[in-house]
C-alpha cells in the first residue's frame, strides 16, 4: 500500500489515524479498495454485484474495531460505494468510517455512500463518521452519505456524526428503526461556512415497546453558508425519544430546523427541543472578564459547543 | 489602588437620559474589603460593571496604581488585574469546569481541587460536568466565584455573592473571602446585604439613587441600620445600646 502525505493527512483527519490501524479495515483511495486487514471475528468482503464491502462481525465479539476510511485526492471524483455491515448478537464494536476529500482541482469532487447496519439482539456498536475537505482549488467538495440501521432487541448503536471542515455540499440522510429494547444515540455536530450548504435528515422509528432514542444535534452556521435540519422521531409503541437541536447562527448565514413528532400509540413519548441564535452575549463578556479577546472569547464558545 | 473620579454613567430611558451614576468618587486601597450596600436600583452593579468595563461612563476616570484605564476594554482591564463575579453567571453549552478555572488562571498555575473545595464543591463531582442548565443556581454561583478565586487579581469584584448560597455553605464562603483577603493583596470589592458579609468589611460604602451617601466602619453602619429598622431615635444611647433584637419598654 503506498500511502503519500495527502492520504496520510486525511486519514488522520477523519480517523485519527497515523498510519495503518490496529483491528480491521479497509482503506478505500480514489475510487478502489488499497488495504485491507481482517481479523478472526471480523471479516470484510468485497460485494460482487456492485462497488462496496460487507463487514461481518461474528457473535460475541467485544471491544474490537473497524476502520473503514475513504479517501478522495483526485479531481473530479464521483465515487459511490454501498457498504453493509452485519453486527453479531451480543458482540461489541467500534466502527469508524470517515471521508477525506482534497481537491486542488477545479472540477468537482464527490462521495456517496450508503451504510447499512444490521445490529443484532443485545449487540452493541459505536459508530463514527467523520468528514473533511481540503485543497486550494475551486472545484466543489461534496458528501452525500445515507445510514440505514435495524437495531433488533436488547441492541444499541451510538452514531457520532462529525463535519467541522472543507465540504461544500452535504446531503446526510438517516434512518433508523428500533425494536423492543434497543437504544440509539446519536450526536451530530456540524459546521458550515463561507458559501456551504449542508441538510440532515434523521428520520427514527421507534417500532418496539421500551425502544428508546436520543438526537442531540448541534450545528454552527457562519458567513453565507446553509443548513437544514429535519429531524423526525416516529413512535409506534411505549417508547421514549427526545431531540435536541441547537444552532448558533452568524454573519450571513441561514439555518432552517424544521422537527417532527409522530406517535401512533398512547404510551410514546416524544420531545422535540430546536433553537437558532447568536451566541449568548453573556457569554462573550464572561469570557472577555477573564482575559480573553472577543475573537478567542468566540472561538472558545463555538469549541465547547461542537466539542 | 483604584481610584474612580468623578464617575458618571447615563442610559436612554423612556424619552429621556437616566442617570445611573451620578458622580461617583472612590479611592480603594489594596489589602483592604470593601462592602458596596444600598437599595435595590440604587447603581451597586453599574460601579461594578463600570470597574470592569462592561458598561461605558459617560465622564470621570478610572485609575489602576497610577495607569488611566478609562479608555480600556474588557479584555484589557482583565489583563491588567481586574476580575468580576457576576450576579446572574452565564451558562455554557460544552464548556466544563475544569477548562472554565484553567481559562481564568491564564498563566498563573492553580490546583483546581482547592478553588472548588473554597467554594464547598468536591471536585471530582464538578472538574467534568458543563456548565449548562444541569447546573442549579448555586452551583453556578458557586463556580462563578471559583472563577475569580483562580485568579490573580489586583481588584476582585464580587456582585451579591450570597444569592442563591444555602447558610450552611455560607459560612464556608466568609472563611474564602477571608482567605483571600489574607493571602494577597488584593482590593475586594464585594456588593452584598448580607450582615454577615458586612461585618468584615473594612469599609462600607452605601450607594443610593446613583450617589456614594456614605463611606463608613461596618460598627457603624450596622448600628446605624439597627437604628433605622426600628425608628427609634435614642436608640443608640440607650443602655440596651443597639443591638438587633433588643426591646425598647418606652
Amino acid at each position: 500500500m503506498i500511502l503519500n502525505a495527502v492520504d496520510k493527512k486525511l486519514l488522520e483527519e477523519v480517523a485519527d489515524l497515523n498510519d495503518v490501524p490496529q483491528g480491521a479495515y479497509n482503506i478505500r483511495k480514489n475510487g478502489e479498495g488499497i488495504s485491507r486487514n481482517t481479523t478472526a471475528n471480523i471479516d470484510i468482503v468485497t460485494k460482487q454485484d456492485k462497488q462496496g464491502i460487507n463487514v461481518i462481525i461474528k457473535p460475541n465479539t467485544k471491544g474490537e474495531s473497524v476502520h473503514i476510511p475513504v479517501i478522495l485526492s483526485k479531481e473530479g471524483m464521483n465515487d459511490t460505494v454501498y457498504n453493509t455491515f452485519e453486527v453479531g448478537e451480543n458482540s461489541d464494536v467500534v466502527i469508524i468510517a470517515g471521508c477525506g476529500i482534497h481537491n486542488s482541482g477545479s472540477k468537482k469532487s464527490q462521495h456517496d455512500g450508503i451504510h447499512e447496519f444490521f445490529v443484532r439482539k443485545g449487540a452493541h456498536i459505536k459508530y463514527v463518521e467523520k468528514h473533511y475537505g481540503e485543497g486550494n482549488g475551486n472545484g466543489e467538495r461534496v458528501l452525500n452519505p445515507k445510514t440505514i440501521i435495524e437495531i433488533e432487541e436488547g441492541g444499541t448503536a451510538e452514531l457520532e456524526m462529525i463535519q467541522i471542515k472543507g465540504v461544500d455540499q452535504t446531503k446526510r440522510d438517516t434512518e433508523v428503526i428500533l425494536h423492543n429494547n434497543a437504544r440509539l444515540i446519536v450526536t451530530e455536530r456540524l459546521l458550515t461556512y463561507l458559501e456551504q450548504k449542508a441538510e440532515s435528515n434523521i428520520t427514527v422509528e421507534l417500532v418496539g415497546e421500551d425502544s428508546s432514542a436520543q438526537i442531540i444535534s448541534r450545528s454552527v452556521a457562519q458567513d453565507n453558508s446553509k443548513q437544514i435540519f429535519h429531524l423526525n422521531l416516529r413512535g409506534y409503541a411505549k417508547c421514549r425519544g427526545h431531540i435536541q437541536c441547537d444552532s448558533i447562527i452568524m454573519g450571513n448565514a441561514q439555518v432552517s430546523s424544521i422537527p417532527e413528532i409522530s406517535a401512533f400509540h398512547s404510551d410514546a413519548q416524544l420531545i422535540h427541543e430546536a433553537a437558532i441564535g447568536k451566541i449568548a452575549s453573556d457569554q462573550l463578556t464572561k469570557l472577555m472578564t477573564l482575559g480573553l479577546t472577543e475573537k478567542e472569547a468566540e472561538d472558545t464558545v463555538l469549541k465547547g459547543f461542537l466539542g | 489602588m483604584l481610584k474612580i473620579i468623578d464617575v458618571k454613567v447615563t442610559v436612554d430611558g423612556n424619552n429621556e437620559k437616566v442617570e445611573i451614576l451620578k458622580k461617583i468618587n472612590l479611592a480603594l486601597e489594596n489589602n483592604k474589603i470593601y462592602v458596596i450596600t444600598g437599595p435595590n436600583g440604587g447603581g451597586k452593579s453599574s460601579i461594578a460593571k463600570a470597574i470592569m468595563g462592561i458598561i461605558p461612563i459617560n465622564g470621570g476616570q478610572i485609575i489602576l496604581d497610577d495607569a488611566n484605564i478609562t479608555d480600556k476594554n474588557i479584555t484589557e482591564r482583565a489583563q491588567l488585574g481586574i476580575g468580576y463575579a457576576f450576579q446572574t453567571p452565564a451558562r455554557f453549552k460544552g464548556l466544563k469546569v475544569k477548562e472554565m478555572l484553567d481559562l481564568a488562571a491564564g498563566n498563573h498555575k492553580i490546583d483546581n481541587c482547592q478553588v472548588l473545595f473554597d467554594v464547598g464543591l468536591c471536585a471530582q463531582d464538578y472538574l467534568d460536568r458543563e456548565i449548562d442548565s444541569t447546573f442549579s443556581g448555586g452551583e453556578l454561583k458557586r463556580i462563578e466565584i471559583a472563577s475569580i478565586l483562580a485568579r490573580n487579581l489586583k481588584v476582585a469584584i464580587f456582585d451579591e455573592p450570597e444569592a442563591g448560597i444555602d447558610l450552611w455553605s455560607f459560612q464556608r464562603m466568609t472563611e474564602t473571602f477571608l482567605k483571600m483577603h489574607r493571602k494577597s493583596d488584593s482590593t475586594v470589592i464585594i456588593i452584598s446585604h448580607q450582615e454577615r458579609i458586612l461585618k468584615f468589611a473594612d469599609e462600607v460604602i452605601l450607594i443610593e439613587d446613583g450617589n456614594v451617601t456614605k463611606t463608613t466602619s461596618h460598627e457603624e453602619f450596622l448600628k446605624e441600620i439597627a437604628h433605622l429598622d426600628t425608628g427609634c431615635d435614642c436608640r443608640n444611647d440607650c443602655i440596651k445600646g443597639g443591638t438587633y433584637d433588643s426591646k425598647c419598654g418606652r
